[in-house]
């Protein structure tokens, strides 16, 4: 039998949510993931208006490591890798990788499958932060100006969802659901409202954060995100065991020695982070947190300690690759990647709806 | 013996009604004691106080002679284990994954040995590798069980463990919470069943309305006058035919 057949298999049981599914062993995981990853970056950085191939690449990005590994590229190509390209291909990666992780870890601090920083409405919270900064002209923190902005309204948006979906130790999908579409339509309108007071300029700016783009990628944006992407990751693969004790309950969490109040604040204010400074730099970038962790639960299971590395990993070739997508499709015109993101993410809702309905009569 | 837990005139207030009111009770070790009684007379809630969940509005609870709130959350772990009535997971986690999570606070090599034992004692060997959310009510209950002894603390908090479990399965955990006990551990279980709780608990604690009406061996306690006023319906108490235990009757009252 074919290795496609086993797959489509493994995923029509596992979608059908049948009783047990066979599990990817860690290694296998990682190994393909790592794969997918390196296959992504090398695609991504190479298809475009110029054409270039992955020995070209690697070799230009050894160049500027100092590292010549004797194969040729002009100076033509150097600037498209260096400048253009691959500030925006790291990009991708971080905003992919950050996204997913925080849906992975969301989902089982709420203990909840419909947890994602966009559908709850964090990613909007946070856009609306940053679209403040931009329309009322704050500039206090200099080039950290957004990403904060963008971070405080992330945190807010996330403690009040917690405080309103949050009942007795438990949150119930639907509420969450119906707490995340009150505080998009609220950040939503209070987005709206800022354009009346910005500039043509600063609206330009706010359509792009609302649809969500890495068409303006730079080094500094790279600079700007990485060390809250690689904080906030860092941090929260910490806490996977945590977590899976999370989704037994939290009162169970803490029978069994977790110190559920201060867990769980950082987790919140690490996903605002992560999610903050991904919408400052890309704008609202939806379902990537609600597709990656779940097709790594259908292969791997729902254990954290694998779930949040693999996610990260999963969720920065998706972005990549969707971005990749967004810019030569319609080239040399470009469609913005929150677009991609949400063609792919409506559907895969609906699957997952359908799933649910099918398995265990809906989400009550 | 010094008593592991103490509640000394706890009581808890929410939204000005007195849930669970002047309750004085200890445990000591090798004890299973059973806390029986009506919907709503605050059973639960009492194991909640023992178990840390809450502070109490009134009194307080003592473990091993430490005020319950002087404890972090993993040392009191090591101490006491707690099944809730019911423990629902939204993901596929396997049974045996979800045993495991009760080594979270020890971290040895005899995890997996314990487990196992774990599996077989309550029965659930046979499940271990299915995914929890799939398995029936009561093959959940003892998963769930299983995960709470595989916690090895020697104080054991049970709100109704044999609630979805049928006959065979009921007794057989019982007579896990009697091994707990005759090991030097020690068991309070919230039941609903008074026969179960006459036949394998060395005490009864008795709550209505949030206090404490009797507390003793079950002779002692289940006396008909006792369980008709605290159960508002006629009931027969005889011996056991088998068992040196009381045997609770509810008498039909149309």
């Amino acid at each position: 039998m074919s290795l496609a057949a086993i797959s489509t298999r493994r995923w029509t049981r596992a979608l059908r949510g049948t009783t047990s599914v066979p599990r990817t062993p860690p290694v296998a995981l990682f190994a393909a993931l790592g794969l997918l990853l390196v296959g992504s970056f090398l695609l991504s950085v190479g298809i475009g208006a110029v054409d270039i191939a992955p020995a070209q690449t690697v070799a230009i990005i050894a160049h500027h490591a100092g590292i010549d590994l004797g194969i040729d590229f002009t100076a033509r190509q150097d600037a498209i890798v260096w400048a253009i390209r691959l500030p925006r291909v790291v990009l991708a990666l971080l905003v992919g990788g950050a996204l997913a992780i925080s849906g992975a870890v969301l989902q089982g601090m709420f203990r909840n499958p419909l947890a994602d920083p966009g559908l709850i409405g964090v990613s909007s919270g946070a856009a609306l932060g940053a679209v403040a900064s931009v329309a009322l002209g704050v500039t206090v923190l200099g080039v950290a100006t957004l990403p904060v902005a963008a971070f405080l309204g992330g945190t807010a948006t996330a403690v009040l969802v917690y405080l309103l979906a949050r009942h007795d130790g438990k949150t119930e999908i639907v509420t969450l659901v119906l707490v995340g579409i009150a505080l998009n339509t609220m950040a939503g309108a209070g987005t709206g409202l800022l354009t009346y007071v910005a500039t043509d300029e600063q609206i330009r700016a706010v359509v792009f954060w609302s649809l969500g783009s890495l068409g303006g990628a730079t080094w500094e944006g790279v600079s700007a995100t990485l060390p809250f992407v690689a904080v906030g990751i860092a941090l929260a693969l910490r806490r996977g065991q945590a977590l899976n004790l999370f989704v037994l309950g939290e009162r169970e969490a803490r029978h069994l020695g977790v110190d559920t109040e201060r867990v769980r604040l950082e987790l919140i204010a690490l996903t605002a982070l992560m999610t903050g400074a991904s919408v400052a730099v890309a704008g609202v970038v939806g379902f990537v947190g609600l597709i990656v962790p779940h097709l790594v639960r259908l292969v791997a299971g729902p254990d954290h300690r694998l779930l949040l590395p693999a996610s990260a990993l999963g969720g920065a070739a998706l972005v990549m690759l969707a971005d990749l997508f967004a810019r030569t499709v319609a080239a040399p015109a470009e469609l913005p990647l929150g677009v991609i993101t949400a063609l792919l993410g409506g559907p895969f809702l609906l699957l997952l709806m359908l799933r649910t309905r099918r398995a265990q009569g809906g989400w009550g | 013996m010094t008593a592991a837990v103490e509640a000394h005139g706890v009581g808890l207030r929410v939204g000005g009604r007195w849930l669970v009111r002047e309750v004085d009770f200890a445990v000591t070790p090798g004890e299973v004691v059973a806390l029986v009684g009506p919907n709503g007379a605050g059973k639960s809630t009492v194991l909640r106080l023992l178990a840390g969940d809450m502070p109490p509005t009134a009194g307080r609870v003592l473990i091993d002679g430490r005020p319950v709130d002087a404890f972090s959350p993993r040392e009191l772990a090591l101490r006491r284990a707690v099944l809730p009535q019911q423990t629902v997971l939204e993901f596929a986690f396997t049974a045996r994954e979800v045993v495991s999570m009760g080594r979270a606070p020890r971290r040895s090599d005899a995890d997996e040995a314990v487990v196992t034992r774990e599996l077989v004692r309550t029965d659930a060997l046979h499940v271990a590798e299915r995914i929890y959310p799939s398995l029936s009510g009561g093959e959940q209950g003892r998963v769930a069980l299983a995960r709470v002894l595989a916690q090895e603390a020697p104080i054991l908090l049970l709100d109704e463990p044999t609630a979805s479990l049928d006959l065979r399965h009921q007794q057989m955990i019982m007579e896990v919470a009697h091994q707990i006990a005759a090991g030097g551990g020690m068991v309070v279980v919230v039941l609903h069943d008074l026969n179960l709780a006459a036949c394998f608990a060395d005490r009864i604690c008795v709550l209505r309305e949030g206090r404490i009406v009797a507390d003793g061996p079950p002779w002692a306690t289940m006396t008909e006058r006792l369980l008709e006023e605290v159960f508002d319906c006629p009931i027969a108490v005889r011996t056991h035919p088998v068992r040196d235990c009381p045997l609770i009757i509810p008498l039909a009252t149309v």
